[in-house]
Protein backbone atom coordinates (compact mmCIF):
# COMPACT_ATOMS: atom_id res chain seq x y z
CA UNK A 1 0.00 0.00 0.00
CA UNK A 2 1.36 3.18 -0.82
CA UNK A 3 1.26 5.74 1.82
CA UNK A 4 -0.38 8.81 2.54
CA UNK A 5 -0.32 12.19 2.64
CA UNK A 6 -3.46 14.71 3.02
CA UNK A 7 -2.97 18.06 0.52
CA UNK A 8 -5.01 19.91 -1.56
CA UNK A 9 -6.82 17.71 -4.18
CA UNK A 10 -5.48 19.55 -6.92
CA UNK A 11 -2.14 18.59 -6.11
CA UNK A 12 -1.10 15.16 -5.96
CA UNK A 13 0.85 14.90 -2.60
CA UNK A 14 0.05 11.33 -1.89
CA UNK A 15 -2.50 9.29 -2.15
CA UNK A 16 -3.74 5.56 -0.60
CA UNK A 17 -5.32 2.43 -2.08
CA UNK A 18 -8.13 1.44 0.04
CA UNK A 19 -10.46 -1.76 0.08
CA UNK A 20 -13.82 -1.77 0.59
CA UNK A 21 -15.49 -4.87 1.57
CA UNK A 22 -19.40 -5.03 0.00
CA UNK A 23 -20.53 -5.50 3.39
CA UNK A 24 -19.33 -2.07 4.12
CA UNK A 25 -22.20 -1.12 1.51
CA UNK A 26 -24.70 -3.79 1.37
CA UNK A 27 -26.95 -2.22 4.02
CA UNK A 28 -27.18 1.40 2.87
CA UNK A 29 -29.32 2.40 0.06
CA UNK A 30 -28.06 3.90 -3.14
CA UNK A 31 -28.10 7.96 -1.78
CA UNK A 32 -25.53 6.37 1.13
CA UNK A 33 -23.77 4.02 -1.11
CA UNK A 34 -22.39 7.33 -3.70
CA UNK A 35 -21.88 8.85 -0.55
CA UNK A 36 -19.92 6.78 1.05
CA UNK A 37 -17.99 5.99 -2.03
CA UNK A 38 -17.40 9.81 -3.02
CA UNK A 39 -16.26 10.87 0.53
CA UNK A 40 -13.52 8.15 -0.04
CA UNK A 41 -12.27 9.22 -3.69
CA UNK A 42 -12.55 13.14 -2.63
CA UNK A 43 -9.88 12.00 0.51
CA UNK A 44 -7.30 11.23 -2.41
CA UNK A 45 -7.66 7.68 -2.15
CA UNK A 46 -7.97 4.85 -4.58
CA UNK A 47 -10.85 2.96 -4.08
CA UNK A 48 -10.98 -1.45 -5.12
CA UNK A 49 -14.77 -2.00 -3.97
CA UNK A 50 -15.69 -5.73 -3.90
CA UNK A 51 -18.94 -6.14 -6.11
CA UNK A 52 -20.00 -3.36 -8.21
CA UNK A 53 -22.71 -1.22 -7.80
CA UNK A 54 -25.84 -1.40 -9.72
CA UNK A 55 -26.39 0.04 -13.52
CA UNK A 56 -28.86 3.12 -11.89
CA UNK A 57 -26.31 2.96 -9.39
CA UNK A 58 -23.19 3.66 -11.55
CA UNK A 59 -24.88 6.28 -13.54
CA UNK A 60 -25.62 8.16 -10.19
CA UNK A 61 -22.52 8.22 -8.96
CA UNK A 62 -21.95 9.70 -12.58
CA UNK A 63 -24.02 12.25 -12.35
CA UNK A 64 -23.49 13.33 -8.56
CA UNK A 65 -19.61 13.17 -10.01
CA UNK A 66 -20.18 16.08 -12.42
CA UNK A 67 -22.30 17.77 -9.85
CA UNK A 68 -19.66 17.86 -7.49
CA UNK A 69 -16.97 19.14 -10.42
CA UNK A 70 -17.40 22.91 -10.19
CA UNK A 71 -18.62 22.98 -6.69
CA UNK A 72 -15.36 21.38 -4.62
CA UNK A 73 -11.79 23.14 -5.43
CA UNK A 74 -9.77 21.07 -7.64
CA UNK A 75 -12.19 17.80 -7.90
CA UNK A 76 -11.58 17.03 -11.96
CA UNK A 77 -14.02 13.57 -11.71
CA UNK A 78 -12.80 10.06 -11.35
CA UNK A 79 -11.96 7.25 -13.55
CA UNK A 80 -14.06 4.41 -12.88
CA UNK A 81 -13.64 0.28 -13.93
CA UNK A 82 -15.16 -2.70 -13.13
CA UNK A 83 -13.80 -6.10 -13.83
CA UNK A 84 -16.68 -8.62 -13.83
CA UNK A 85 -16.71 -12.17 -13.44
CA UNK A 86 -19.90 -13.09 -15.60
CA UNK A 87 -18.03 -13.96 -18.72
CA UNK A 88 -16.72 -17.35 -16.98
CA UNK A 89 -19.60 -19.94 -17.02
CA UNK A 90 -17.76 -21.89 -14.75
CA UNK A 91 -20.17 -24.07 -12.61
CA UNK A 92 -22.51 -24.60 -15.49
CA UNK A 93 -26.31 -23.83 -15.15
CA UNK A 94 -26.04 -24.72 -11.45
CA UNK A 95 -23.27 -22.67 -10.68
CA UNK A 96 -24.92 -19.80 -12.15
CA UNK A 97 -28.13 -20.29 -10.15
CA UNK A 98 -25.49 -20.48 -7.11
CA UNK A 99 -23.94 -17.61 -7.87
CA UNK A 100 -27.41 -15.55 -8.38
CA UNK A 101 -28.71 -16.63 -5.45
CA UNK A 102 -25.49 -16.01 -3.56
CA UNK A 103 -25.59 -12.60 -5.27
CA UNK A 104 -29.27 -12.09 -3.78
CA UNK A 105 -28.04 -12.79 -0.71
CA UNK A 106 -25.52 -10.17 -0.02
CA UNK A 107 -27.81 -7.76 -2.56
CA UNK A 108 -25.01 -7.16 -4.62
CA UNK A 109 -22.46 -9.18 -7.87
CA UNK A 110 -19.40 -10.43 -5.67
CA UNK A 111 -17.48 -12.31 -8.74
CA UNK A 112 -17.02 -8.50 -9.63
CA UNK A 113 -14.58 -5.68 -8.18
CA UNK A 114 -14.62 -1.80 -8.97
CA UNK A 115 -11.99 0.16 -9.02
CA UNK A 116 -12.67 4.34 -8.61
CA UNK A 117 -10.63 6.58 -8.40
CA UNK A 118 -9.80 10.64 -8.58
CA UNK A 119 -8.89 12.26 -12.04
CA UNK A 120 -5.83 14.26 -9.84
CA UNK A 121 -4.68 11.11 -9.40
CA UNK A 122 -5.80 8.23 -11.88
CA UNK A 123 -5.29 9.23 -15.64
CA UNK A 124 -6.53 6.48 -17.48
CA UNK A 125 -7.95 2.73 -16.69
CA UNK A 126 -7.34 0.52 -19.68
CA UNK A 127 -9.16 -1.99 -19.86
CA UNK A 128 -9.59 -5.10 -22.15
CA UNK A 129 -10.59 -8.54 -22.16
CA UNK A 130 -7.12 -9.75 -20.94
CA UNK A 131 -5.84 -7.39 -18.56
CA UNK A 132 -6.52 -4.02 -16.29
CA UNK A 133 -3.93 -1.44 -16.17
CA UNK A 134 -3.94 2.21 -13.73
CA UNK A 135 -2.22 5.06 -15.32
CA UNK A 136 -1.53 7.50 -12.39
CA UNK A 137 -0.79 11.21 -13.17
CA UNK A 138 2.87 12.44 -12.27
CA UNK B 1 -60.80 2.19 -4.98
CA UNK B 2 -63.83 1.58 -7.90
CA UNK B 3 -62.78 4.62 -9.57
CA UNK B 4 -59.32 4.38 -9.06
CA UNK B 5 -59.38 0.83 -10.74
CA UNK B 6 -62.13 2.10 -13.91
CA UNK B 7 -59.29 5.14 -13.96
CA UNK B 8 -55.87 2.57 -14.48
CA UNK B 9 -58.00 0.27 -16.87
CA UNK B 10 -59.28 3.32 -19.43
CA UNK B 11 -55.79 4.51 -18.75
CA UNK B 12 -54.58 1.16 -19.47
CA UNK B 13 -56.81 0.59 -22.81
CA UNK B 14 -56.10 4.28 -24.42
CA UNK B 15 -52.46 4.22 -23.82
CA UNK B 16 -52.24 0.76 -26.09
CA UNK B 17 -54.68 2.33 -28.42
CA UNK B 18 -52.39 5.36 -28.93
CA UNK B 19 -48.99 4.27 -28.39
CA UNK B 20 -48.87 3.33 -31.91
CA UNK B 21 -49.27 6.72 -33.39
CA UNK B 22 -46.96 8.26 -30.89
CA UNK B 23 -43.24 8.80 -32.39
CA UNK B 24 -40.40 6.72 -31.34
CA UNK B 25 -38.12 8.74 -29.45
CA UNK B 26 -34.56 7.76 -30.56
CA UNK B 27 -31.88 8.43 -28.60
CA UNK B 28 -28.16 9.11 -29.35
CA UNK B 29 -25.86 7.98 -26.75
CA UNK B 30 -22.14 7.58 -26.15
CA UNK B 31 -18.66 9.10 -25.03
CA UNK B 32 -17.73 12.42 -26.56
CA UNK B 33 -16.11 12.90 -30.14
CA UNK B 34 -18.26 9.56 -30.98
CA UNK B 35 -20.06 10.94 -33.64
CA UNK B 36 -23.68 11.24 -32.12
CA UNK B 37 -24.19 14.40 -33.90
CA UNK B 38 -22.80 13.94 -37.19
CA UNK B 39 -25.14 10.59 -37.42
CA UNK B 40 -28.16 12.67 -36.06
CA UNK B 41 -27.45 15.46 -38.48
CA UNK B 42 -27.33 12.43 -41.72
CA UNK B 43 -30.32 11.03 -40.69
CA UNK B 44 -31.83 14.59 -40.33
CA UNK B 45 -30.35 15.36 -43.39
CA UNK B 46 -31.53 12.70 -45.72
CA UNK B 47 -35.17 12.68 -44.26
CA UNK B 48 -35.32 16.56 -43.50
CA UNK B 49 -32.79 18.15 -45.18
CA UNK B 50 -32.27 20.22 -42.02
CA UNK B 51 -29.08 19.34 -39.75
CA UNK B 52 -29.43 19.13 -36.15
CA UNK B 53 -26.47 20.41 -34.64
CA UNK B 54 -23.28 21.70 -34.86
CA UNK B 55 -20.33 19.63 -34.90
CA UNK B 56 -16.33 20.26 -33.81
CA UNK B 57 -13.20 18.38 -33.13
CA UNK B 58 -13.12 19.65 -29.61
CA UNK B 59 -14.72 17.32 -27.00
CA UNK B 60 -18.03 18.12 -25.93
CA UNK B 61 -19.56 20.25 -28.57
CA UNK B 62 -22.89 19.23 -27.81
CA UNK B 63 -23.66 20.74 -24.37
CA UNK B 64 -27.14 20.65 -24.49
CA UNK B 65 -29.90 17.88 -25.12
CA UNK B 66 -31.32 18.50 -28.35
CA UNK B 67 -34.10 17.58 -30.13
CA UNK B 68 -35.97 16.97 -33.60
CA UNK B 69 -39.35 16.32 -34.51
CA UNK B 70 -41.37 14.77 -36.72
CA UNK B 71 -38.35 12.79 -38.62
CA UNK B 72 -40.38 10.67 -40.92
CA UNK B 73 -37.93 8.10 -41.89
CA UNK B 74 -38.91 6.31 -45.23
CA UNK B 75 -36.63 2.69 -45.26
CA UNK B 76 -37.79 -0.03 -48.40
CA UNK B 77 -41.05 1.83 -48.33
CA UNK B 78 -42.20 1.45 -44.62
CA UNK B 79 -42.21 5.23 -42.82
CA UNK B 80 -41.67 5.22 -39.08
CA UNK B 81 -41.86 8.76 -37.06
CA UNK B 82 -38.74 9.80 -34.97
CA UNK B 83 -37.97 12.23 -31.83
CA UNK B 84 -34.71 12.44 -32.42
CA UNK B 85 -32.83 13.27 -28.87
CA UNK B 86 -28.91 13.96 -29.48
CA UNK B 87 -27.60 13.99 -26.02
CA UNK B 88 -23.90 15.39 -24.45
CA UNK B 89 -21.10 12.72 -24.80
CA UNK B 90 -21.09 11.27 -20.88
CA UNK B 91 -17.89 10.68 -19.53
CA UNK B 92 -16.51 10.39 -15.48
CA UNK B 93 -14.63 13.42 -15.83
CA UNK B 94 -13.74 16.83 -17.29
CA UNK B 95 -11.05 18.81 -17.07
CA UNK B 96 -11.17 22.31 -18.29
CA UNK B 97 -7.19 22.20 -19.50
CA UNK B 98 -8.13 19.59 -21.86
CA UNK B 99 -10.29 22.09 -23.90
CA UNK B 100 -6.95 24.59 -23.99
CA UNK B 101 -5.29 22.24 -26.78
CA UNK B 102 -7.31 22.78 -28.54
CA UNK B 103 -6.87 26.37 -28.88
CA UNK B 104 -9.77 27.52 -26.49
CA UNK B 105 -9.37 30.66 -24.25
CA UNK B 106 -9.06 29.89 -20.60
CA UNK B 107 -12.43 31.79 -19.97
CA UNK B 108 -14.24 29.79 -22.54
CA UNK B 109 -12.58 26.62 -21.48
CA UNK B 110 -13.74 26.86 -18.17
CA UNK B 111 -17.26 28.09 -19.11
CA UNK B 112 -17.31 25.23 -21.84
CA UNK B 113 -16.63 22.68 -19.01
CA UNK B 114 -19.40 23.75 -16.45
CA UNK B 115 -22.09 23.23 -19.30
CA UNK B 116 -20.30 20.06 -20.41
CA UNK B 117 -21.04 18.78 -16.51
CA UNK B 118 -24.37 19.84 -16.41
CA UNK B 119 -25.25 18.31 -20.00
CA UNK B 120 -23.73 14.81 -19.16
CA UNK B 121 -26.53 15.36 -15.73
CA UNK B 122 -29.14 15.68 -18.61
CA UNK B 123 -28.28 12.73 -20.58
CA UNK B 124 -28.04 10.95 -17.96
CA UNK B 125 -31.84 12.03 -16.88
CA UNK B 126 -33.48 11.68 -20.52
CA UNK B 127 -32.09 7.74 -20.38
CA UNK B 128 -35.41 6.77 -18.32
CA UNK B 129 -37.73 8.95 -21.78
CA UNK B 130 -36.64 6.53 -24.56
CA UNK B 131 -37.82 3.67 -27.18
CA UNK B 132 -34.85 3.10 -28.87
CA UNK B 133 -31.30 3.99 -28.43
CA UNK B 134 -28.73 4.04 -30.32
CA UNK B 135 -25.14 3.79 -29.03
CA UNK B 136 -22.71 5.55 -31.19
CA UNK B 137 -19.08 4.31 -30.49
CA UNK B 138 -15.77 5.40 -31.71
CA UNK B 139 -14.27 2.02 -34.21
CA UNK B 140 -10.92 3.61 -33.36
CA UNK B 141 -10.68 3.64 -29.66
CA UNK B 142 -11.03 0.84 -26.63
CA UNK B 143 -14.26 0.16 -26.38
CA UNK B 144 -13.79 -1.42 -22.72
CA UNK B 145 -15.01 2.11 -21.61
CA UNK B 146 -16.61 2.13 -17.85
CA UNK B 147 -19.04 4.84 -19.34
CA UNK B 148 -20.02 2.53 -22.37
CA UNK B 149 -20.54 -0.96 -20.53
CA UNK B 150 -22.53 1.52 -17.90
CA UNK B 151 -25.03 3.23 -20.23
CA UNK B 152 -25.81 -0.29 -21.76
CA UNK B 153 -26.48 -1.99 -18.34
CA UNK B 154 -28.84 1.28 -17.43
CA UNK B 155 -30.79 0.84 -20.76
CA UNK B 156 -30.74 -3.12 -19.74
CA UNK B 157 -32.47 -2.75 -16.52
CA UNK B 158 -34.95 -0.33 -18.50
CA UNK B 159 -35.72 -2.88 -20.95
CA UNK B 160 -34.68 -0.20 -24.05
CA UNK B 161 -33.60 -1.67 -26.81
CA UNK B 162 -30.27 -0.89 -27.97
CA UNK B 163 -28.33 -0.38 -31.16
CA UNK B 164 -24.87 -0.08 -31.27
CA UNK B 165 -23.29 1.67 -34.15
CA UNK B 166 -19.16 1.37 -34.62
CA UNK B 167 -18.71 4.80 -36.46
CA UNK B 168 -15.50 5.69 -37.68
CA UNK B 169 -15.02 2.95 -40.20
CA UNK B 170 -13.72 5.12 -42.93
CA UNK B 171 -10.95 5.22 -40.57
CA UNK B 172 -7.71 3.20 -41.46
CA UNK B 173 -7.69 2.48 -37.35
CA UNK B 174 -10.72 1.55 -37.23
CA UNK B 175 -12.28 -2.13 -36.03
CA UNK B 176 -15.65 -3.04 -35.90
CA UNK B 177 -14.83 -6.69 -34.90
CA UNK B 178 -13.00 -5.03 -31.62
CA UNK B 179 -16.63 -3.11 -30.80
CA UNK B 180 -18.56 -7.01 -31.68
CA UNK B 181 -16.21 -8.97 -29.00
CA UNK B 182 -16.89 -6.39 -26.82
CA UNK B 183 -20.93 -6.54 -26.80
CA UNK B 184 -21.34 -9.58 -28.07
CA UNK B 185 -25.22 -9.63 -27.43
CA UNK B 186 -25.98 -6.83 -29.38
CA UNK B 187 -26.54 -5.54 -32.85
CA UNK B 188 -23.29 -3.95 -34.09
CA UNK B 189 -23.42 -1.71 -37.45
CA UNK B 190 -20.12 -0.40 -38.63
CA UNK B 191 -20.78 3.03 -40.11
CA UNK B 192 -19.18 5.87 -41.58
CA UNK B 193 -21.88 8.70 -40.17
CA UNK B 194 -19.19 11.13 -42.04
CA UNK B 195 -19.15 10.06 -45.20
CA UNK B 196 -22.28 8.00 -45.38
CA UNK B 197 -21.01 4.83 -45.31
CA UNK B 198 -23.19 1.51 -44.86
CA UNK B 199 -26.38 4.13 -43.74
CA UNK B 200 -28.81 1.82 -45.43
CA UNK B 201 -27.82 -0.77 -42.80
CA UNK B 202 -28.00 1.28 -40.09
CA UNK B 203 -31.38 2.05 -41.40
CA UNK B 204 -32.51 -1.21 -41.51
CA UNK B 205 -31.60 -2.48 -38.02
CA UNK B 206 -33.25 0.94 -36.43
CA UNK B 207 -36.10 -0.54 -37.93
CA UNK B 208 -35.92 -4.21 -37.16
CA UNK B 209 -35.38 -2.52 -33.33
CA UNK B 210 -38.30 -0.20 -33.94
CA UNK B 211 -40.63 -3.49 -34.03
CA UNK B 212 -40.20 -4.37 -30.57
CA UNK B 213 -40.97 -1.23 -29.53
Amino acid sequence: MVKKKRGGIGKIKGFAIQFLPFAEISNLDSTGRIKKILGIVLSNNILILQGRLKPEEETRLIGDTMAMIGHVKGFKGIELAVISGNGNNQGGFFGKIRQNLANSLVKGDLGAVTIIGPATIVKDIKKNPKKIELFLNQ
Amino acid sequence: MVIKIFKNFFKKVFSKIFKGKKDVRLGFYGPPNSGKTSLANRICKDFTGEEMGSISKVPHETRNVQFKEKVEIDYKGKKITFKMIDTPGIATKIDYEDFLKYKVKKKEAKSRAKEATQGIIESIKWLDDMDLVVIVLDATKNPYNQVNITIIGNLVARKIPVLIVANKIDLRKSSIKQIEAAFPEYDVVGISAKHGKNIEEFYESVFKLSKNI
